[in-house]
């Protein structure tokens, strides 16, 4: 039987999956925003139970930006943005939900071998999910591969940075404090920037379906 | 203190213009901070040429010959393409293109991306790197879709994306090399992240983990590097945005983004004692250069045929870093350096045509020698440098580069020559129809820009012809580093 803490670090590990899935298979935009926000939930409870469980002060501080940065702000702006668009029904329609799932699937084995020598050389309690935490990313960029909505890809963008977070959590405990600032930093600064975004492409293109956007290829 | 004073100065600039860039004096200020920070990495240059390598502040920042020759070079493009701005982007609010808002924001963010470079050239963590990376990014993508159209945004938004999700695989190879690095360095502070730190024991990190992490690093920065096939942004981002960003762009942050690439490189092929990254690195370097050779033929738009120009040179000088050896790195250090003098010198003058011409579309430019011969002639003498004529520099390092792959992996020796030749064919027969003959252009209307154009042109002319005792020591010690 594991120790508590472990079993809760992989419980959220489970969830942290499990809602990556859901967030592949969602179609409606604000819904997506939740399971974002659900999921930074997770990520940050997580990163919480390491620093109770290892007693690295900074680790405390690491949940405490996560959870704002990803539970509050970043949803808050994400939800400002569609009331402020009026995107709040947007959904994709182009959209082959059962193969993307099946894709999903291969790529969370893949992580897992790619992962499987990694895990064995570390030394910390929650090793067993970093293998979790690449699928987690790789399930993000599929994400961003497939859809057609400007919303939906930052949603993406966002979720394979939850990942690498998790990442930097269980393979290392947590990268450190300066760093994790600057990437919260960027993150921070993005999501407002692609926020401006979000109005010059309405503007330039009625519409945040980025179908439109297919004049810049080689012919 | 002249390490603080090339950091602060773009710095400061980026929060003053912020505050003040709709005045009418904001390009001279933008130019007044240049030119600092180009004083401040001459100063700081002398500083590590007379007394070494130094590291400052609890070791977070370091110097050596190899990053500090990059300060250098950037802070001189930099300084120059502000010198182009200025009468350019009036120009272009004279033509109604851009407002004052814009031009505030515009300078505002030309500085915080000359900071973001610089301060990824000096750090000494790992983590910070990638944290500065990211920034010039952001910094840049508003360049980019500074005109607004639905060209630019388009091109804006997958610049971002695009480089986005490289710069994320970035992050995760930082992560495992953190990983690495923890286990023997300690996870206490940030030492386990600093260059030099993990630079020592690189004998001791673990193998398995570090080829990982290389393969996430390598795909992650160079994406930003231009590297095909993770190219896609980079002819988009650099035809849409403004010229003077485009020179910035294709002679600045892809090197600095190569500059990560080859740091990181240091650190695995010392661990892993195989030339995996060398031969990663090659590949993706050839490829590149093949693809884009064989895709100039396909453009139509000047911007987008110089942009594929700067991917082949990017690809050569990954591929002779991926080779390694005291010659293969000194020529790549000599082709950074003459490639990004060059390139941003054919941008000023293709942006005084392109504007003169109101179109960027190549069939629609003719007969530049007539309607003002200066800048014909620089576009002309610029091809002919870029393309790798003697006696100009490019020819110097493309010939070390091809030399030394005749000697170690003689089957590449085709492949980068029918890339050559093909690239020398595509670009020579649309720029000298454009250069000569017939022109449907009015006169240019104000006197063009051509400090910056012919001082980068004289330099990589001197680098072909003579190279200083000074400067070719420095190289040779950089490549030493490099390994």
């Amino acid at each position: 039987m594991a120790p508590l803490p472990l079993q809760i670090i992989n419980l959220c590990a489970a969830l942290m999956l499990l809602l990556s899935f859901a967030m592949l298979s969602q179609r409606r935009v604000l819904t997506l925003v939740d399971l974002f926000a659900l999921q930074g939930l997770v990520l940050s409870i997580s990163i919480g139970v390491v620093a109770w469980n290892t007693g690295q002060p900074h680790l405390y501080y690491s949940a405490g930006l996560t959870f704002v940065l990803k539970v509050v702000a970043l949803p808050l702006i994400l939800h400002r943005l569609i009331r402020r668009l009026d995107a709040r029904w947007e959904s994709e329609t182009l959209l082959n939900i059962p193969t993307t799932l099946m894709a999903g699937l291969l790529l969370v084995m893949f992580s897992f071998a790619l992962a499987q020598p990694i895990s064995e050389l570390a030394t910390t309690l929650t090793r067993g999910t970093l293998g979790i935490a690449l699928a987690v990313v790789m399930l993000a960029f599929l994400m961003m591969i497939t859809r057609r909505k400007a919303v939906t890809q930052v949603v993406g963008f966002l979720a394979m940075e939850n990942g690498l977070f998790f990442a930097a959590t269980s393979a290392t405990y947590g990268m450190p404090m300066v760093v994790e600032l600057g990437v919260a930093l960027d993150v921070l600064v993005g999501t407002v920037i692609l926020g401006i975004f979000f109005f010059h492409i309405r503007e330039q293109f009625d519409s945040l379906d980025l179908s439109h956007m297919e004049s810049l290829k080689e012919d | 203190m002249a390490l603080l004073i090339l950091l602060g100065m773009p710095l400061a600039g980026a929060l003053l213009l912020g505050l003040l860039g709709e005045r009418r004096w904001a390009p001279e200020l933008n130019v007044l901070a240049s030119a600092g920070t180009f004083a401040a990495s001459g100063w700081l240059t002398w500083r590590v040429i007379s007394d070494g390598p130094m590291l400052v502040w609890n070791q977070q920042f370091f110097m050596d010959p190899f990053n500090v020759f990059l300060v250098a070079l950037t802070a001189l493009v930099g300084f120059t393409t502000a010198l182009f701005s200025r009468p350019y982007m009036r120009i272009e609010e004279h033509h109604g293109r851009v407002n004052r808002r814009r031009l505030r924001l515009y300078h505002s963010m030309y500085q915080l991306f000359m900071f973001s470079m610089l301060l990824a050239l000096t750090t000494n963590n790992m983590g910070i790197l990638w944290v500065a990376m990211e920034g010039a990014t952001l910094a840049t993508v508003l360049l980019v879709s500074l005109y607004r159209t639905p060209a630019s945004i388009e091109a804006a938004w997958k610049y971002f994306i695009l480089c986005g999700v490289g710069i994320s695989q970035a992050l995760f190879g930082t992560i495992l090399l953190y990983f690495a690095a923890s286990k023997l360095l300690g996870s206490e502070g940030s030492s386990a992240l600093l260059w030099t730190h993990l630079d020592q024991i690189r004998g001791q990190l673990d193998p398995t983990v570090l080829s990982i992490a290389f393969v996430f690093l390598l795909v992650g920065y160079g994406t930003k590097v231009g590297l095909a096939p993770l190219h896609n942004w980079l002819p988009d981002a650099h035809a849409e945005g403004p010229t003077p960003v485009s020179a910035m762009l294709s002679g600045l942050l892809l090197n600095v983004a190569l500059y990560a690439v080859v740091r990181c490189k240091v650190l695995v092929e010392g661990s892993v004692h195989s030339s995996l990254a060398g031969n990663l690195m090659m590949g993706f370097g050839l490829l590149s250069v093949l693809l884009a050779a064989f895709l100039l033929w396909r453009q139509k738009d000047i911007k987008r045929l110089f942009a594929y120009s700067s991917i082949e040179h990017m690809g050569i000088a990954t591929f002779a870093f991926g080779m390694g050896g005291p010659v293969a790195n000194f020529a790549a250090l000599l082709h950074m350096t003459v490639h990004s003098l060059t390139k941003s010198s054919i941008f000023f003058t293709v942006g005084h045509a392109a504007q003169n011409a109101g179109t960027q579309t190549m069939d629609k430019i003719r007969g530049l020698v007539t309607i003002s011969p200066t800048v014909g002639w620089g576009l002309m003498l610029g091809t002919l440098a870029i393309l790798g004529m003697p006696p100009f520099g490019v020819f110097a390092s493309e010939f070390l580069i091809l030399i030394t792959a005749m000697h170690e992996h003689p089957w590449t020796t085709p492949i980068l020559l029918l890339g050559l030749g093909v690239a020398f064919g595509a670009i020579f027969s649309r720029v000298q129809a454009m250069v000569f003959g017939e022109t449907n252009l009015q006169r240019l209307p104000h006197p063009p820009v051509l400090l910056p154009v012919f001082a980068h042109l004289a330099l990589v002319l001197m680098l072909g012809l003579y190279i200083p005792p000074h400067l070719a020591a420095w190289y040779r010690e950089a490549a030493r580093l490099i390994g």
